[in-house]
């Protein structure tokens, strides 16, 4: 007996045995693997994004331009769906059995799935919402997801305020911040000032039972954020300004950038044709967008004013006018010839008849083409540049001084850089060495390779008006109230150009002037105001000329620098100037006397003309 | 008989081990109310819910253990095997007479409450298997003595296996192999029993024709250690034989298994693609409990997995999930320890018997807890195969803790006459 007593020990050890090997393999899938911790948070934790409400953006007088609406996502979860009443349920939605089946089936399959959350029918409106609600616990695996749309009460600046749209995949990967399926701003100031009026998105933790029934906060809330509900924008732009620039521009193709000298800020950006940027919002919105993408005689959701680039035609003179100076060949005594074109090139580029010779002011005053090719070539052979290539580089430099050729770094997403031909390019085209001022001499009148986009036109006249600075054109004046808040910081950097004598530009001034007394603006006045202007044609290498009009007002102490281009309607002073002083006008007197050429320009249709080729996308 | 009459009913009882079941069975009946935690229903003592039921199952437990305690011990050496008979009928009408409830066969319902005959039948079996060792005529080294003890053992199981279709309650009585060990079963027999188990595991992961290579290098390795007579190579070669007959019967008995039995087997084993969310569930949601503890667990009623009910039966089969997920690593350890104390205080208490009756029956108890112990924490963590046993003191259910508390108390009132005369 005594031997089997013995064997209690091996009984015991084998108990204890076991019993360590499960200390041991509890130690591992406790203490040593933490995976078992992360499939326990997947599945009974449920992470509810709280979205914030998107920023509202006012006008520079507190006018209300964006608001939101609240509107209701009907979100599925296929899983859960059991039971529910077909019929009924379609019947409260206003769709029929197919589709009901069709949307399903979108929600089972990847990249959705039984399990996974997604839009049954989106931005439902509050009044179907409220029908919806009250009969919604019959429908289970169905819940409302509140989101908030975007509404314009006047309907204007559609392309300055831009859309918003959905997060995709790619997105997601750049930007953890977003889920697929979150709205982000595609263009306008909605894309640029994204992270201001997104505001940030709140996270609750909710614990769920394994039929996905929701069992409270996780710890009370402990780790729940709340959202932050985005900044409001308060925008440079005067809304009535605005909606009459848009009214005058009605039925043309081309742009309007009306600009604060004294602060960059951007008091109106047309760009025509345009669209009702609510169409953009809501169920209808894929409907609306593409038939605005697909309209391509109209080009509707093209923004001419920033993206598009004209030669800059005779406004360039101006600052042909200001480097001649600068460079000291030019003073308001020189006299050019005119035999109504320029002589040295057999008549080339041609001008209008008109007495001669001229001295700058008259220069400016008519236009005059063959002046400013004379003014051109002596800037190009100035003798105190060693070569030709030194004083094009001079030429150049101050030229991309005033913002041309270079993007303005403005705050409006999507803008086009223009040009200014450089001597490489020159140089690649014509051989180097063999080109030389007339051979580019209609740089000298804003034409050839040059390009201007409407919104560094309207900074160029700023730069005159300022005599010689700016500040860089912007369109947000102050968020959440704040004037200056540090993303605001860079539109609050004076700058100065390569030419700052404002003998020079007085004389320019004086210039432009004339085109208002006696020049060819003459019969455009506006009551009471003095201002100065230059028109101008930009050929048009497909077709009728471009009508381009710049002007700033008052002459002293300037309020409003503007350009206005009309595609397509020939000379600058019969429709892009009357635009231009009409606006002038209307800002500065509040109201406009000259009803007869109001009324003809709103009515006038020039959008049956050849268009605006639109450039092709650089990849 | 001077002692007893001079002492209560109480002198003598061992309160370590009553502490012990004590201790058990409130962490039991907190990790219920835990496991099942109604907000509406938040009074641990509501009869509408789980623990408030189970409440009642340890106040009738707590009567039972005391008329144990009261009745003179002789009853039960006097009475084994009329009491097995008993049950044994009861665990053979229960099919035919008891209700049907979720597809089993194995329950007496009284209204809300339900008895399991089989559950009885452990005690029953234990004082039957005491009673025939006990026995000083009785070597069970004689195999006639060993068909009788297995015959003891086998026809309850097969009542249960076949009449009631209960595999767990049934395969429980395998249990006994300890105390057959320990009253002087040849240990070629547990050998043969653990070369089963082991090849059983290998036939089913590795290549048939392998194993019967390797069985068979073995064999001839083994010859060349031994002394080469006829006797002993007759025995290697009896070995190898009946080994490669396991391999081969391993299909066999595999084939006959039933669909959920082979895929309880196939998860453990992690044979082929096991489907989490099907025959995988279970037991991975067991382990995604018990892991998401760590090391001191989420905190009492804090548990996610189980009282969500992720975790399938989280208060009867899988009621350690609880404990691994809201007590951690150490609340685990520390129930994994007392239920070992419990059992290896047992077999101390057993050994101190002067009667052969009472050591066997207290070897029974140890066997049959170890028994319970082993498979119901190995199945939630993945070391032993889904078999539905409660875990002793813990899993929610009457008739487990009324058998659990009988088979303990009973050893308890037979070890406070440890002093007695022999029986």
């Amino acid at each position: 007996m005594n031997q089997l007593e013995e064997r209690k020990y091996i009984i015991i050890g084998v108990f204890i045995l076991v019993g360590l090997a499960f200390i041991t393999r509890l130690f591992f899938i406790q203490v040593i693997d933490d995976s078992y911790k992360l499939d326990a948070r997947n599945q009974s934790f449920r992470y509810n994004t709280e979205f914030p409400v998107r920023g509202y953006i006012y006008d520079r007088k507190h006018k209300l331009l964006v608001y939101n609406e609240a509107a209701y996502d009907l979100m599925v979860l296929p899983k859960e769906v059991k039971d529910i009443d077909t019929a009924d349920f379609c019947n409260l939605l206003g769709i029929t059995k197919d589709e009901f089946l069709k949307k399903m089936r979108k929600a089972i399959l990847a990249p959705n799935s039984p399990r996974k959350e997604s839009v049954f029918e989106k931005q439902i409106s509050p009044q179907d919402y409220a029908k919806l609600q009250e009969r919604l616990y019959r429908f289970r695996g169905f819940k409302v997801q509140s989101r908030t749309l975007r509404k314009y009460p006047m309907k204007i600046a559609a392309h300055l305020l831009g859309y918003i749209g959905e997060a995709d995949k790619e997105r997601t990967e750049i930007d953890p911040y977003y889920n697929e399926g979150d709205y982000i701003g595609i263009s306008g100031m909605e894309k640029t000032y994204e992270k201001a009026l997104r505001g940030k998105k709140g996270l609750h933790i909710m614990m769920v039972d394994v039929n996905n029934r929701e069992k409270g906060s996780y710890k009370n809330g402990l780790y729940d954020t709340m959202a932050i509900p985005g900044k409001s924008l308060m925008s440079t732009l005067d809304a009535d300004l605005q909606l009459y620039g848009e009214m005058l521009m009605h039925d043309k193709t081309g742009s309007v950038v009306a600009i604060e000298p004294s602060t960059g800020e951007i008091l109106a950006l047309v760009s025509s044709p345009s669209y009702d940027p609510n169409l953009l919002v809501g169920r209808a919105r894929n409907k609306n967008f593409s038939k605005l993408y697909l309209d391509t005689v109209r080009v509707p959701l093209f923004n001419r004013a920033t993206m598009a680039s004209y030669p800059p035609g005779s406004t360039f003179k101006l600052v042909e006018s200001l480097i001649g100076q600068q460079e000291g060949v030019l003073t308001t005594e020189t006299k050019y010839p005119c035999s109504a074109g320029y002589a040295p090139l057999g008549g080339h580029p041609k001008c209008e008849v008109h007495p001669s010779p001229l001295a700058l002011y008259d220069a400016i005053g008519y236009s005059c083409n063959s002046y400013f090719s004379y003014v051109f070539k002596s800037i190009i052979e100035n003798k105190k540049y060693d070569n030709m290539y030194k004083a094009f580089e001079a030429w150049r430099n101050i030229a991309l001084s005033f913002n041309i050729g270079r993007k303005t770094n403005s705050d409006l997403a999507n803008e086009l850089r223009g040009n200014i031909p450089s001597i490489k390019y020159y140089d690649r085209v014509f051989g180097k060495g063999s080109w030389k001022a007339s051979t580019v001499i209609s740089l000298g009148i804003g034409q050839a390779e040059m390009g201007i986009t409407p919104l560094q036109n309207a900074n160029v006249v700023t730069i005159i008006a300022n005599k010689g600075w700016y500040y860089t054109p912007h369109i947000v004046k102050a968020i959440d109230g704040n004037a200056n808040d540090t993303t605001l910081n860079r539109f609050k950097i004076k700058h100065n150009t390569a030419i700052t004598d404002s003998v020079i530009y007085n004389n320019v001034r004086e210039g432009m002037s004339h085109v208002t007394e006696s020049g060819t603006a003459h019969l455009l006045k506006i009551e009471g105001v003095e201002y100065c202007a230059k028109t101008g044609t930009a050929e048009n290498p497909h077709g009728r000329d471009h009508s381009v009009f710049v002007a700033f007002a008052p002459k002293d102490n300037p309020k409003i620098a503007i350009a206005v281009l009309v595609e397509n309607a020939g000379w600058g002073a019969s429709w892009a100037g009357p635009i231009a002083t009409l606006m002038m006008e209307k800002y500065l007197n509040g109201k406009v006397v000259r009803k007869d050429l109001e009324k003809q320009m709103m009515d006038a249709d020039l959008i049956d003309q050849p268009k605006y080729v639109k450039p092709k996308k650089k990849k | 008989m001077e002692r007893n009459k001079r002492n209560s009913i109480f002198s003598d009882v061992d309160w370590v081990v009553v502490l012990l079941y004590l201790l058990l069975i409130t962490m039991g009946w907190l990790n219920i109310y835990s496991a099942v935690y109604n907000e509406d229903h938040h009074v641990i003592t509501d009869m509408t819910q789980k623990y408030g039921k189970q409440m009642l199952w340890i106040g009738t437990s707590l009567i039972i253990a005391l008329i144990i305690l009261i009745i003179d011990e002789k009853f039960y050496t006097a009475f084994a095997y009329i009491i097995y008979a008993v049950f044994l009928l009861a665990c053979i009408a229960v099919p035919y007479l008891g209700r049907e409830v979720k597809g089993s066969r194995s329950w007496f319902r009284f209204g809300d409450f339900g008895l399991q005959p089989a559950e009885f039948m452990k005690f029953a079996t234990n004082l039957a298997i005491a009673k025939f060792l006990s026995n000083q005529f009785i070597k069970i080294t004689d195999y006639r003595n060993t068909i009788i003890t297995l015959i003891i053992i086998g026809i309850p199981f097969l009542a249960i296996k076949v009449l009631e279709d209960e595999t767990g309650l049934a395969i429980v009585f395998s249990a006994f192999i300890f105390t057959l060990y320990r009253e002087g079963l040849s240990v070629n027999y547990l050998l043969l029993g653990f070369l089963a188990i082991v090849l059983f595991i290998l036939a089913l992961m590795v290549n048939n024709i392998y194993l019967f290579i390797i069985i068979g290098s073995l064999c001839v390795i083994a010859t060349l250690f031994i002394k080469r007579n006829a006797q002993n190579l007759f025995v290697v070669a009896l070995i190898g034989l009946v080994a490669c007959g396991m391999v081969k019967g391993t299909s066999t008995v595999y084939d006959h298994l039933e669909a959920h039995q082979k895929v309880r087997i196939d998860v453990l084993l992690g044979r082929g693609t096991v489907n989490l969310k099907k025959e995988g569930y279970n037991v991975n949601q067991a382990k995604i409990a018990i892991g998401s503890g760590g090391w001191t667990g989420k905190g009492y009623l804090n548990g996610t997995q189980t009282k969500y009910e992720f975790v399938p039966a989280q208060d009867t089969d899988f009621i350690f999930c609880t404990v691994g997920e809201e007590w951690g690593f150490v609340g685990s350890t520390v129930v994994i320890i007392l239920e070992l104390i419990l059992i290896i205080k047992v077999i101390f208490m057993a050994e101190r018997q002067r009667s052969p009756f009472s050591r066997i029956y207290g070897y029974g108890v140890a066997s049959v807890l170890f028994f319970h112990l082993t498979i119901n924490v190995g199945m939630t963590i993945g070391l032993a195969p889904v078999i539905g046993i409660p875990l002793p003191f813990f899993s929610y259910g009457g008739s487990s803790l009324w058998s659990f508390t009988i088979l303990l108390f009973i050893f308890i009132k037979l070890d406070s006459h440890r002093l007695a005369i022999l029986r």
